[in-house]
């Protein structure tokens, strides 16, 4: 079975070309049908093929399967062939998953909408590159995924096109997504220049041959994670992300949330063979990793747009799995990631339905005391809430959990410190939202409020099948008791580590406390957010009044859109405008202009010389041939 | 006795020189037809001189061929020059300056 690992990305790619070429024969319940099965025969595949992976004996894994070979060029090669490990098996598995439930969603929230072919093989052909991105055994055909991401994002965000707004958000997350592309793209040459290959297997026991923090090292992994940045929104290229929540919530959920964005952290478990070789690149990450978590969780507690305040959520998400990976805890970084494509997939999919229930209101404002008129979408939504807010038993406890801890014991105290605050902010902002929907008083419009409706079980039992992926899924990852783990010990084979890394055992109360506190935290984080929200819902706006100019900075996302149009964006327009009027106009059109005007000075004068008269020409052939022959007889 | 060879090449050059500057110089279009004929027996005359001074053959065999030529070409130009004057009726070649810029 596991030769034909290379069939999981094909069935989307027939489902696009299916929907993508002949939509206007298919009859409209068939688009949905194809867009989904396709999708779910790759999940079907996966499960079969992780099954098929378990019981291989450890010196059979991991596969190599190659299809035929793409590029050939002296030393350099580059085949389409797949990876099957433990990792890729992990992000087959939850991609396929969660598009599975996310296409079967979309068959109800997208009925109505006039683009629904399209939407379907966009989103086909989405997961088809992001199941190539993770199956990829090297790096060009991981690149190749990338890209594609890339791509059916721009398409999808820019999905309702005649929106200004929408394309511009498209184009946005092109641009911004390019420039970190361009990173990984440098590190990739990187390698292969250093390397001479790029197959993971081959780099990665290559470099085991280098010292620890070598410099050539440290740049591929920087290079490579400026690409990760970009994919990821992380800080400096996070911004496209809350704009991208311009696309329909089905893409939100499963392109900006629970798979694409989290192709970089993908990409830098993958290469924890090289990450480890360079502790500069390594604090980078962290870095870079907590202060997102950080930031981002502030800019969403003063957001008004439900999608917005799960879009900076996951960018902080995001934070806290690269910041896992940055003190060497990856496959806590993947942990969170496998739970956080659950519980955010869900929290997403529940504000489509919030807004399906309302005629669209995305503004929370508009809301409140929905819980009993849409009582699925309430629970459910309400699940996710608790996940991500870390609270036990739910699969967020786990992963978070595991992330603060190794944050504290292999990182930093500091790194700890903004990752709990991280956490508070978080279960604050969290809960914000959900009081504000679906508690309190009910501030929907009036004309709109008495057909308030649940959603159709197309898209309601997708929501539940989430929630249970969101209240079970931690319990892979049990830690303390010993083979609790089954996750990590799985993931093992995947993560290398360079030599002289060892964890470290810590006492079990250590380990409890440190649980308990984050519990506490996440507890005080939703209690404040019922002070403000629920008991005393002035308390907020006196509080903004209060508080002005630190309210003012994270309403406006502390000014950093602004700040890069400023910094970026207006000179590149200069500068372009310059190119345009000052070189093309004038040198370049110049120039062109400029011989044909030569030529033509030169030409009416010289046609003079054309007198016509036969006796000039006669003349002016025996002028030559007397300067032959007086060339000739050497005078 | 033969003629000294400097002095056929003499006449041979003051003759092409002459049908030249005739063709160069004059209007009439007969004319200067008449002038080219001129240069072509200057050469033929070159030819003759040294074909004698060499003793071979080869310099009048090519007098027949440059003549076979000259003949052809006086078909030729010649009715050209009915042609031009049915059309324009003038011979003059200043009047024929149709190539003009």
């Amino acid at each position: 079975m596991i030769e034909y690992v290379w069939l999981i990305p094909v069935f989307p790619l027939i489902g696009f070309i299916i929907n993508g070429l002949f939509y206007k024969r298919l009859p409209k319940g068939l688009v949905g049908l194809v867009g989904s099965a396709a999708v779910g025969l790759s999940f079907a595949l996966t499960v079969a093929i992780f099954l098929e992976y378990l019981k291989l004996p450890a010196n059979a894994r991991p596969v190599e399967v190659t299809v035929f070979t793409w590029i050939a060029s002296g030393t350099f090669q580059a085949p389409v062939a797949f990876l099957v490990d433990p990792l890729s098996l992990i992000m087959l598995l939850v991609v396929s998953g969660v598009s599975t439930v996310i296409h079967i969603y979309s068959i109800g929230y997208m009925h109505d909408d006039p683009g629904y072919p399209r939407f379907f093989a966009y989103l086909n052909l989405f997961v088809c590159f992001m199941l190539i991105l993770v199956g990829a055994n090297n790096f060009l055909m991981m690149f190749v995924g990338w890209e594609g991401v890339g791509l059916c994002s721009y398409l999808l965000i820019g999905y309702w096109y005649e929106k200004k707004s929408a394309s511009d958000a498209g184009k946005k997350a092109f641009v911004v997504n390019r420039i970190g592309d361009y990173g990984f793209l440098l590190g990739i040459f990187l390698i292969f220049y250093t390397f001479g290959t790029v197959n993971f297997r081959e780099v990665f026991a290559l470099a085991a041959k280098y010292p620890v923090g070598s410099g050539v090292i440290t740049a591929i992994t920087l290079f490579l994670f400026v690409g990760a940045t970009g994919k990821s929104a992380q800080i400096p290229l996070y911004t496209w992300l809350p704009d991208a929540m311009e696309g329909p919530t089905p893409v939100s959920a499963l392109i900006h949330a629970a798979t694409m964005v989290t192709a970089g952290v993908y990409m830098v478990a993958r290469c924890s063979a090289l990450y480890t070789l360079a502790p500069l690149s390594m604090m980078v990450v962290a870095l870079i990793g907590a202060l997102t978590a950080i930031f981002a969780a502030s800019m969403g507690m003063a957001q008004f747009d439900i999608k917005r305040v799960l879009a900076y959520s996951t960018v902080s998400q995001l934070g806290y799995m690269f910041l896992a990976c940055g003190v060497g805890a990856f496959t806590a970084g993947i942990f969170h990631l496998m739970t956080h494509a659950f519980f955010k997939a869900l929290l997403f999919l529940g504000a489509g339905s919030v807004s399906h229930a309302i005629a669209g209101e995305l503004d929370m404002r508009k809301m409140g005391d929905l819980r009993k008129h849409i009582p699925i979408t309430y629970k459910t939504f309400l699940i996710a809430t608790l996940a991500i807010c870390g609270i036990f038993p739910f699969a967020g406890f786990f992963s978070k959990d595991e992330i603060l801890f190794h944050a504290l014991v292999d990182g930093h105290i500091l790194y700890w410190g903004i990752a709990t605050a991280a956490a508070f902010i978080t279960a604050f902002y969290m809960f914000r939202a959900v009081f504000m929907v679906f508690f309190g008083e009910s501030r929907v419009d009036p004309h709109v409020a008495h057909h308030i409706h649940e959603s159709p079980p197309v898209m309601t039992v997708p929501l539940m099948i989430l929630a249970v992926g969101s209240v079970v899924g931690g319990f892979v990852g049990i830690p303390i008791i010993k083979g609790g783990h089954v996750f990590k010990e799985f993931l093992a084979p995947s993560i290398i580590y360079s030599a002289g890394y060892h964890e470290a055992h810590y006492p079990i109360t250590f380990e409890v406390g440190l649980m308990l506190f984050s519990m506490l935290v996440a507890g005080a984080g939703i209690y404040t957010a019922y002070r403000m929200y629920l008991q005393k819902p002035e308390l907020p706006v006196v509080l903004a009044q209060k508080y002005r100019a630190a309210y003012e900075l994270i309403y406006h996302k502390y000014y950093v859109d602004e700040l890069y149009d400023a910094v970026v964006v207006e000179p590149i327009k200069e500068g372009s405008t310059f190119l345009w009027t000052g070189v093309d106009d004038k040198v370049v059109d110049g120039a062109v202009n400029g011989s044909a005007g030569l030529i033509n000075w030169l030409s009416t004068h010289l046609r003079k010389l054309e007198t016509g008269f036969l006796q000039n020409y006669a003349l002016a052939i025996v002028l030559g041939v007397m300067l032959i022959v007086g060339y000739l007889a050497g005078l | 006795m033969a003629i000294p060879l400097p002095h056929i090449l003499g006449l041979s050059l003051a003759l092409f020189a002459l049908g030249a500057v005739g063709v160069l110089i004059r209007r009439n279009i007969l004319i200067i037809l008449m002038c080219l004929e001129m240069m072509l027996n200057a050469v033929n005359l070159a030819f003759i001189g040294f074909a004698d001074y060499f003793k071979a053959v080869d310099g009048q065999m090519f007098v027949f061929f440059v003549m076979t030529v000259a003949a052809a070409e006086v078909a030729v130009g010649l009715a050209l020059v009915v042609a031009i004057f049915r059309q324009r009726a003038t011979v003059y070649v200043d009047d024929l300056n149709l190539l003009k810029w």
